[in-house]
C-alpha cells in the first residue's frame, strides 16, 4: 500500500498579526496557496489557509472575535486569495484589509448581508469606502445610479492608475 | 494611447453554458484587462449541512456539479472519513477510482464539445457529445444514474459492480479507442482548429505557479501537480503519472485532456483487470468531531473539501473549494492581451464551472 500523503494533516493555529509572515515564509518554501475558508464557530469565526507543496498540505488558522472581524489580506503575497477573500468578506463579513482585487461587496450576488454570519450585519460598500475603495464601491452601492455605465468608467480610470485598487463597479450598468 | 473602452462579456453570452462575467477593458481590439464577476447562481449549499446530517449531506454536495458529480461525493466522503478515522475497504477504492475516471472522460468529451462549438465546428461538438453518451450509458449501467449516482457513502460505496460488467466496460471503452482517436485527431492535426488554439493564451510555468492555477491549465504549462499522486483510491497500485505538456497555450490544454482521455480508459482497464474481492463499505460509527482537509483531482483540476464536525450529527462546516475558482486568476491573466475574438475560446480553455465555483 502506498504512502497516504492525504492522511497528513498539518493545521498551525496561527496569531492574526503573524499571518503576512507565515504566509509569505510559506511562499518561499515553496509552498501554493490551495485554498482560503472561513469557519462560522461559538464567539467568532475561524479563518482557515490551505498550502500546498510536494501534494502535502500546510493549513494556517487564525480565530477572530464576532465583532468587525478584520484581517490583513494576503493577496499581496498570492494574488489569487482576493477570490477567497472577497468570498468570506461577502458571506461572513470578514474586512480584509490592503485586498489586491476588492469587489466591495459584491462578489456574490446575495439577497442579505453576511448571510453566513448574522451577528456581523455590515455594509459592504462601508468597508470598501474604508478601505480606500471608496468612489467605485459607492458607485455600486447606490440603488439605481448604475444605468449608463459610469461604473465601468471608473474601472478604467482606476486601470490608468496602477496605484489605485481596481474594483469591480456597476453590476447594474447594463450594456452600453 | 488608443480610446480604452469596456465590453461587458456575459453573464448570458452564447458560448457560456453558464453565468460568469467579465468586464472586458479594450483597446482597440485588444483587452487589456479583464475583471471578472460571479455570484449569479450563489446557491449556498455549503450552509445546508447544518440542516442535513452528514450521512445525507453527501447527496447535497454531489449536486454541486453535475458533470463532476461522482467526484464530489468522493470528495464529502474521504474528507468526512478521514475525520472519521475510516478505512475504507480495497474494493470500494477501487469501484470509485473506476467512477471518478469514467467523470473524467465524459467530463473531457463534453468539454471538447463545447470548445469545438466555440469555434464554429459544430459537427466536431456532435461527434463528442455522441461519444461522451455512451459513457454516460456505462454509469446508468453501473449506477442507475446518468447525472446524480449517488453510489459513494461514508464508508464505501452502495453498489458492487460485477468483475463481468467491468471487463465489458473496459473492452467497450477499450473498442472506443479508434473512434475517439479519429475525433482528437481533428483537434490536434486540423489547420482551422490549430489557427484558434495554437499560440493563443500562453501561460508560462512560472505563471501559473504564481497565480496558482489547477489541473489541465497548471499541466499544460508544464506543471506536473496532480492530486492523484497522493495515494488516495486506487492509483498508486495502478500508477499514476499526470499528463503534462509544455507550450502553455490554448492547444497545450487541449491536448493535455485528450491524452487525459486515454490515460483514463488505460486506468479503468487495470482497475477491471487488478479490482480484490471484498467488501464494498464499512460500518461508520459516531459522529465527526474533528476537522479534515481533503482533496480531489476533479476532471477540471484541485478540488477542496473541508469538513469540521462537533461531534454531532450536523458538521459544523462543509467546505468545497472547486477548479473554476482556483483557475479564475489565471483566465484573467491569459486574457490581458489577447485579441477579443479570442475571448469566448480562452474562457472555455479553463473549463469553467461556475455552479461549481459559486456552489
Amino acid at each position: 500500500m502506498a504512502e497516504r500523503k492525504d492522511l497528513i494533516q498539518d493545521i498551525q493555529p496561527v496569531e492574526a498579526s503573524e499571518l503576512l509572515g507565515a504566509v509569505a515564509d510559506a511562499k518561499t518554501a515553496g509552498y501554493r496557496l490551495g485554498q482560503a475558508c472561513a469557519t462560522k464557530v461559538d464567539g467568532g469565526i475561524e479563518v482557515l489557509y490551505s498550502l500546498e507543496k510536494d501534494e502535502v498540505l500546510k493549513n494556517l488558522k487564525v480565530s477572530l472575535g464576532d465583532n468587525d472581524p478584520e484581517l490583513q489580506s494576503i493577496s499581496g503575497i498570492y494574488w489569487a486569495a482576493f477570490i477567497y477573500e472577497n468570498e468570506m468578506h461577502d458571506l461572513f463579513g470578514i474586512t480584509f484589509k490592503n485586498l489586491a482585487l476588492d469587489f466591495g461587496g459584491h462578489f456574490f450576488k446575495i439577497a442579505s448581508e453576511t448571510p453566513w454570519n448574522p451577528v456581523n450585519k455590515r455594509s459592504g460598500a462601508a468597508d470598501s469606502a474604508a478601505d480606500g475603495g471608496g468612489e467605485v464601491a459607492s458607485s455600486v452601492a447606490g440603488e439605481g445610479d448604475g444605468g449608463d455605465g459610469d461604473g465601468r468608467e471608473k474601472i478604467v480610470n482606476l486601470e490608468k492608475n496602477d496605484k489605485e485598487t481596481p474594483a469591480k463597479a456597476d453590476e447594474k450598468g447594463g450594456e452600453e | 494611447m488608443a480610446k480604452r473602452t469596456v465590453i461587458p462579456f456575459g453573464p448570458q453570452h452564447p458560448v457560456l453554458p453558464e453565468p460568469i462575467h467579465l468586464d472586458l477593458v479594450i483597446e482597440d481590439e485588444t483587452v487589456v484587462e479583464a475583471i471578472p464577476s460571479i455570484g449569479f447562481i450563489h446557491r449556498g449549499l455549503e450552509k445546508l449541512v447544518e440542516k442535513n446530517e452528514w450521512p445525507e449531506m453527501v447527496y447535497v454536495i454531489e449536486r454541486v456539479c453535475g458533470i463532476c458529480s461522482f467526484g464530489h461525493g468522493w470528495g464529502y466522503c474521504k474528507s468526512v472519513e478521514g475525520n472519521l478515522g475510516v478505512t475504507v475497504p480495497l474494493r470500494a477504492e477501487y469501484l470509485r477510482t473506476i467512477w471518478h475516471e469514467l467523470g473524467r472522460i465524459h467530463s473531457h468529451l463534453l468539454w471538447l464539445g463545447l470548445l469545438a462549438d466555440a469555434f464554429g465546428f459544430e459537427s466536431l461538438f456532435m461527434h463528442s457529445w455522441r461519444l461522451r453518451e455512451k459513457v454516460l450509458d456505462m454509469f446508468e449501467e453501473t449506477t442507475g444514474g446518468r447525472v446524480i449516482f449517488s453510489v459513494c457513502k461514508v464508508g464505501g460505496v452502495r453498489k458492487d459492480v460485477s468483475d463481468e460488467k467491468l471487463a465489458e466496460i473496459s473492452a467497450e471503452l477499450n473498442g472506443m479507442i479508434p473512434e475517439l482517436k479519429e475525433l482528437t485527431d481533428v483537434f490536434i492535426e486540423d489547420m482551422s482548429v490549430k489557427n484558434r488554439l495554437t499560440g493563443v493564451g500562453v501561460l508560462s510555468k512560472e505563471e501559473v505557479t504564481e497565480l496558482c492555477a489547477v489541473g489541465p491549465v497548471a499541466r499544460a504549462s508544464g506543471v506536473a501537480s496532480d492530486v492523484r499522486l497522493d495515494g488516495h483510491g486506487a492509483y498508486a497500485e495502478l500508477g499514476f503519472e499526470p499528463c503534462v505538456e509544455q507550450d502553455g497555450d490554448s492547444m497545450a490544454r487541449c491536448k493535455v485532456r485528450i491524452k487525459e482521455l486515454f490515460q483514463s480508459i488505460e486506468l479503468i482497464e487495470k482497475a477491471a483487470k487488478s479490482i480484490p474481492e471484498g467488501d464494498i463499505d464499512v460500518k461508520v460509527k459516531g459522529n465527526p468531531s474533528g476537522e479534515f482537509v481533503g482533496r480531489m483531482e476533479q476532471p477540471r483540476g484541485e478540488a477542496y473539501y473541508y469538513s469540521k464536525g462537533n461531534g454531532s450529527k450536523f458538521l459544523e462546516r462543509i467546505r468545497v473549494r472547486t477548479p473554476t475558482n482556483a483557475n479564475i486568476p489565471a483566465l484573467v491573466k491569459m486574457l490581458q492581451g489577447c485579441d477579443l475574438a479570442d475571448v469566448p475560446v480562452l474562457v472555455l480553455t479553463i473549463d469553467p464551472c461556475i455552479s461549481c465555483t459559486e456552489r
